[in-house]
């Protein structure tokens, strides 16, 4: 007979027991459940709970106690009729500041749940599902920076006086400088090479004529393509919240693809619609010379166009746009060095800083306001026949005061947090100018499959393990019996293991960068009525020099010379 | 109960001429077929379009055709799928089209011809993705051969080596050929079993060779083809059980296993037989030829010493 130590004995012993109780969370299946969370990301008060509450009661529908989860409600059902009768009532009930999707939460019972055992994460080919990759033109991107540099090329050489032919995009990449003279050349080359210091810059001769050659320097085009990236994730992680998903993924996949799971999302039109959609922004001045009310009653004023701000408030704001999100080149969340409030940074290009700067001197001390415009084709069945329509979507993100004339780049301050700044600046991006996003592959499988595939995988499974188990017991006797148990145990070690692994971090996208010392800026006042916000609001400008400390390698920083 | 109670050894290396006769036509046809007909390769390394329905109801494909063809999808592959109520509609890819949203317009050209058609699976492949899924599927394949073969090089002494790694290519040759031949989908799934069969047969060379080269030092009086019947006779009874149990279940998951799991068991199956064949009468066989004697092996005294718990 073998002996070993008692410490092995216990060993074995101890990994066995914790093997099973990380297993069984599997045996105990799942409750049709709906989710609960707002829109915003914001946490669920007590009112908004016995709201719902009421409205199940009211209805009739019967449910277990509502759990609080991570930034949530979740409500268990009996049965899916119930869930999904369920979700169209709560779902009109909240209104579209919260989102409603249904889930299938797991039944672990609380004692397990809390050594942190859970089910397994079922893949989509068993829960059910879509899954796209999605295809980033980074090359777009890059064409629309080189675009950008164009103008802001010109409007350089315009104000240090210096006279150039043409100003123009190769085709294979990279931009031209044309002039008269080598003298003016050599000048204006200095000039740039300082003023943008992540292009590689080189004068040429052709003849007569005298040149300079631009090309994106390396770090900044990985940086225009990183960009890019992120910029698509964070529009599509706005537009999935849309959706209703439970536990959506998204993720990048290499340098240039985006990975979106729904688990779940049977309707794949309207999927893809959703994701499809495009975002931009306006920066307009609100009208403070006429009354929203009489606006809201129908007296409307001629030049003004009435909007409602995120809480549902009323909002008139002039006709003019001031800028788009075309113009906006990066926009991020962080601290104001001045007095360490959350605040979010802009920059734009070249014409868009023109626009901004001529608005903005004429009206410090006026509030002007971010909108959101997001359009989305929509395919609704009208008498057996599909009918596409495009929806707008407009909304206030938010409201500021102009404290002194804005320019190339500035701040937006006065928020209430830093989960605010950020969600300002992932809005302020996903509307700025996205690089073109193409689905490259999908899977979607049926609810009914995945459930045929549980089936059959664990059939399966039990069928072969049967089958080994009875003829190692025939043919080994107790050796055999023995080692089925073992070989019963091995599934049970494998499951537990695969039970703690979790999936990899759901979207969480958010840039942070570190305020260069002095952005001139704009502040959003935290009180809740418009107009004691903007009056609650100071604007400066300093003219200085910004340091290109921001995003490491990054995009770049101009001085402003207005003054 | 014992299935294996041999008292003598069964001349297998009396048979070696005839085995590996067979094996070698086998090899020639499957290769014949891999280069003739091609590996039905699915959308995912082609790149394409996959639509799976489901109706409450038998269907006919040819009125799905139709309509499908008449809303302009001339290259349309439709076909039943396991059952009469299940149908498997295919788009390859074509270049330059957007054809993310083909598998929604085929949904609702089929909605409007039968409101209870049920949408069981979508599956779409841009070309791009196929290209590197195939490549990256290919060089997966080549670097587990060149591993294997590495490692088999180093293992034994050079005419084991080489006769190993014959074996274990032969076995991926005739997986492939029988895919190529009767025309079956050959998937990432398919791809991941011949994967697997790979490392698996390996295991059952690397068994016989060392019990080989163990009789070779404990049995000084007999001859080569002596010592390998032997080898083989006395690790069959291990053989056999341990294969026996693993296709038992593979067997349930090719059975029970549903559409998704058929192909990637059929391909473990193949792969399991043609591995222990080719161990035994392949490999064992042209050691033989390659004129292995027991002086090759002397010198290399550790080795050898409980092989059989050795992988």
């Amino acid at each position: 007979m073998n002996k070993y130590p008692l410490w092995k004995y216990l060993l074995i012993l101890a990994v066995l027991v914790a093997g099973v109780f990380y297993a069984l969370p599997n045996l105990y299946g799942e409750d049709p459940a709906l989710q609960i969370t707002t829109s915003r990301g914001t946490p669920i008060d007590i009112a908004t709970r016995s709201k719902v509450q009421d409205t199940l009661k009211q209805s009739g529908i019967t449910s277990r106690p509502i759990e609080s989860v991570a930034n949530g409600l979740l409500v268990r059902f009996s049965n899916t009729e119930d869930q999904l009768k369920a979700k169209d009532i709560v779902g009109t009930s909240l209104g579209d500041d919260y989102v409603v999707a249904l889930n299938l939460a797991p039944a672990t019972p609380a004692w397990l749940s809390a050594i942190g055992a859970a089910p397994m994460y079922l893949g989509l080919d068993l829960r059910g599902g879509v899954h796209f990759q999605m295809q980033v033109d980074t090359e777009a991107a890059l064409a629309q920076a080189e675009e950008r540099y164009v103008g802001d090329i010109r409007t350089l050489l315009r104000n240090e006086k210096l006279r150039y032919l043409t100003v123009t995009r190769r085709s294979d990449a990279g931009l031209e400088v044309k002039f008269r003279a080598a003298g003016e050349r050599d000048q204006a080359l200095a000039k740039m090479k300082t003023e943008f210091p992540s292009l590689v810059l080189r004068g040429e001769e052709r003849g007569a004529e005298f040149y300079i050659t631009a090309s994106i320097s390396e770090p900044e085009r990985r940086e225009i393509q990183k960009f890019a990236v992120q910029q698509n994730i964070t529009a599509l992680r706005n537009r999935v919240n849309e959706l209703g998903v439970s536990e959506p993924v998204i993720q990048q996949q290499g340098a240039d693809r985006i990975v979106v799971q729904l688990p779940g999302v049977q309707d794949t039109a309207r999927a893809k619609e959703i994701l499809g959609a495009t975002a931009t922004l306006e920066f307009r001045l609100v009208d403070t010379e006429h009354n929203v009310q009489d606006a809201v009653a129908g007296r409307m004023p001629p030049n003004a166009k009435l909007y409602k701000e995120r809480g549902g408030a009323p909002i008139l704001l002039q006709k003019r746009v001031i800028i788009t999100g075309q113009d906006i080149v990066d926009a991020s969340s962080g601290i104001d060095q001045r007095d360490g409030s959350p605040a979010v940074f802009i920059s734009l290009d070249g014409k868009g800083s023109k626009m901004m700067y001529n608005i903005t001197k004429d009206n410090v001390g006026k509030p002007m306001a971010v909108v959101f415009i997001e359009s989305k084709s929509e395919t609704r069945m009208v008498d057996g026949k599909a009918v596409k329509t495009r929806k707008m979507v407009e909304e206030v993100i938010n409201v500021a005061t102009i404290r002194e004339a804005l320019s190339k780049r500035f701040q937006i301050t006065g928020l209430d947090s830093s989960n605010e700044a950020r969600d300002l600046s992932l809005l302020l991006r996903a509307g700025a100018l996205a690089a073109p996003m193409d689905i490259v592959e999908e899977r979607t499988v049926g609810p009914s499959l995945g459930a045929e595939n549980i089936a059959k995988g664990f059939n399966s499974t039990l069928i072969g393990f049967a089958a080994i188990a009875i003829f190692m017991s025939v043919y080994y006797r107790v050796f055999g019996v023995i080692a089925s148990v073992s070989l019963f145990m091995n599934m049970v070690l494998l499951m537990a293991i695969l039970s703690m692994l979790r999936p990899r971090s759901r979207c969480r996208v958010s840039r942070v960068s570190h305020s260069p010392s002095a952005w001139p800026s704009m502040r959003t006042s935290s009180s809740s009525s418009v107009y004691a916000r903007s009056c609650a609001v100071a604007i400066h400008l300093r003219h200085q020099f910004m340091p290109a400390l921001s995003v490491p390698g990054a995009l770049f920083w101009t001085r402003i010379s207005q003054h | 109960m014992e299935f294996f109670r041999i008292k003598h050894d069964i001349p297998f290396m009396r048979y070696a001429r005839i085995t590996t006769v067979i094996s070698a036509l086998m090899f020639v046809v499957a290769v014949g077929a891999i280069a003739a007909r091609g590996l039905n390769l699915s959308i995912e390394f082609t790149g394409g379009t996959l639509v799976e329905v489901h109706y409450p109801h038998a269907v006919d494909v040819q009125q799905i055709r139709t309509s499908l063809q008449g809303s302009g999808y001339h290259d349309v592959t439709v076909q039943n799928f396991g059952t009469t109520q299940d149908v498997l509609i295919r788009l390859p890819a074509k270049r330059n089209v957007s054809s993310a949203t083909i598998s929604d317009e085929i949904i609702h050209t089929l909605k409007t011809q039968d409101a209870n058609v049920e949408l069981r699976r979508v599956e779409f492949v841009g070309p791009q993705v196929g290209q590197e899924l195939y490549e990256g599927g290919g060089l997966a394949l080549l670097l587990v051969c060149l591993g294997i073969m590495a490692y088999l090089a180093m293992r034994f002494e050079w005419r084991f080596s080489i006769a190993a790694i014959i074996a274990n290519m032969h076995d991926v040759v005739i997986i492939l050929g029988f895919f190529a031949l009767f025309q079956w989908e050959f998937s990432l799934t398919v791809l991941a079993g011949v994967l697997a069969i790979l490392g698996y047969s390996v295991n059952e060379s690397v068994v016989v060779f060392d019990r080989i080269r163990e009789n070779f030092r404990k049995m000084r009086k007999a001859s080569v083809p002596q010592v390998i019947d032997n080898a083989i006779t006395r690790t069959m009874s291990r053989t056999v059980i341990t294969h026996g149990m693993t296709e038992l279940v593979v067997l349930s998951m090719l059975l029970f296993g549903g559409e998704t799991l058929f192909y990637f068991a059929l391909a473990l199956t193949i792969g399991i037989i043609f591995g222990i064949y080719s161990s035994v009468l392949v490999a064992s066989p042209i050691v033989m030829w390659l004129g292995v004697s027991r002086s090759n092996l002397m010198p290399v005294k550790k080795e050898g010493e409980g092989a059989d718990a050795r992988p």
